[in-house]
């Protein structure tokens, strides 16, 4: 236990299961990036999947439209203590995009258009954990919120959904993005906080 | 982009309340007492740790109002309507009361005093409070880095800093837009901020400024929407957001 503030006594403990140690229940939906937000056309639009050897797949938005999608209806969890339940999505699970592919990739490193990168382990976005979501709650997803496509991976912190998605580089080695070089941990999980290096 | 330094984990401190500077009817300024603080840069922010008698324990992210000065750091919190933490901080947690401080956290957000490019700073409301930092990290290097500042609020008496921030300081501009009421005596009518306003008091797209906007996320997507039109690099456009988004 830590030590303890005078005459504090917090709110009424929710003890919901579903939210992870330390964060709070959203009703609304925050929005934090680290720059302006990128204005990207579908009509330009291109995601591409790049593996270690450099093979580069790519689609367009019109081949993201005709790819079979999901609908996951799912918990996210930002690092600034918020928590949101039940959020509706639709997209294309990251197994239909690098299923087939020939690599032995562990790691992947997001681009974002704008700049945006993080990275993760192959194996968190394989398996039905992540999507390219281009709608939210039933409709287009908005450039505030990473629209025309963002990733999503519900299960670690939000800024591993890397908004305004344009591609996956396939690596065998881990690098750091945008945040986990600026001391954000490497990995990410919420039920383990882990939110700064070492945590 | 500039890797920080960090090395193992953040270690919570125990910060002590030593002054309290209440700014508006809603907002005070804490001065803690941070032993072994090692230093940050202006922009940056701490996570802020309460823990009550039974053990329960809830933790907030504020923003640094001052820059490095030994073991002395200031945030400056808004009270926010059944804010939790925000509340307490604001209400009674008082002088000699102990928190728990983590940080410095965030390298992106962050203004270095050798950096000799011109600065443009942004403010939305309580988006002041790391871009004061800045103001006053000038001033604490002693550096001439041409500033300016547009600080948007609803009403003057919602001002924060507004002693400091009226004794004028070479090479710091300030526009203030009022979007529900003017002071007295001030020609025209309260207005957001908007391309006029950017067009006239911001630095030229070409001046290459570095520009920090804080504030509530509508504001924050306004302003750098309009510098883009306006033709500055979004490279050069750094951003900070709270509140709920529009939709």
């Amino acid at each position: 236990m830590g030590v303890v503030t005078p005459g504090f006594q917090g709110r009424a403990r929710s003890g919901n299961p579903r939210l992870p140690p330390g964060q709070y229940l959203a009703e609304d939906f925050p929005v934090l990036s680290a720059g302006p937000t990128p204005r990207v056309r579908t009509e330009t639009w291109e995601f591409a999947v790049t593996t270690e050897k450099g093979d580069k797949h790519t689609w367009s938005w019109a081949e993201l439209m005709a790819l079979p999608s999901e609908k996951p209806t799912v918990d996210i969890h930002c690092v600034t203590q918020w928590s949101k339940l039940d959020t509706r999505w639709r997209g294309v699970a990251i197994d239909t995009l690098v299923g087939g592919l020939d690599t032995e990739a562990d790691y992947v490193l997001v681009h974002s258009y704008g700049g945006y990168t993080t990275n993760l382990p192959l194996a968190d976005l394989l398996d039905g954990q992540a999507w390219i979501a281009y709608e939210y709650d039933g409709k287009p997803l908005t450039p505030e919120h990473g629209g025309p496509a963002r990733l999503l991976v519900p299960h670690l912190y939000f800024w591993k959904s890397a908004k305004w998605v344009r591609g996956l580089e396939l690596k065998t080695r881990d690098e750091p993005g945008f945040w986990e070089n600026v001391g954000y941990h490497d990995y990410g999980d919420p039920w383990r906080e882990q939110r700064y290096q070492g945590d | 982009m500039a890797r920080t330094a960090v090395s193992g984990r953040l270690a919570w401190r125990v910060a002590r309340l030593a002054e309290i500077r209440d700014e508006t009817p809603t907002a005070r300024t804490l001065v803690f007492d941070l032993p072994g603080w090692p230093g940050h840069l202006a922009g940056q922010h701490v996570d802020v740790r309460l823990t009550a008698a039974d053990g329960y324990r809830a933790q907030r992210s504020y923003s640094l109002a001052a820059p490095a000065n030994g073991d002395r750091v200031e945030l400056t919190i808004q009270r926010v309507a059944d804010g939790e933490v925000s509340e307490h901080l604001t209400g009674p947690y008082a002088i000699g009361d102990p928190i728990e401080i983590r940080g410095p956290i965030g390298g992106w957000f962050a203004w270095h005093p050798q950096n000799p490019e011109p600065v443009l700073l942004i403010a939305g409301g309580s988006g002041i409070v790391p871009l004061m930092a800045m103001i006053r990290a000038r001033r604490a290097a002693g550096v001439r880095t041409p500033f300016k500042l547009i600080y948007s609020l609803r009403t003057p008496a919602e001002q924060y800093y507004a002693d400091e921030l009226r004794t004028p300081v070479a090479g710091l501009d300030i526009t203030y837009v009022y979007t529900r009421e003017l002071p007295e005596g001030r020609p025209g009518i309260p207005r957001r901020i908007d391309v006029a306003t950017l067009n006239t008091a911001a630095w030229p797209a070409e001046f290459g400024a570095t520009t920090f906007i804080c504030g509530p996320t509508a504001f924050v997507e306004t302003a750098a929407d309009i510098l883009l039109a306006l033709g500055h690099d979004p490279h050069q456009i750094r951003t900070e957001r709270f509140g709920p988004s529009r939709d």
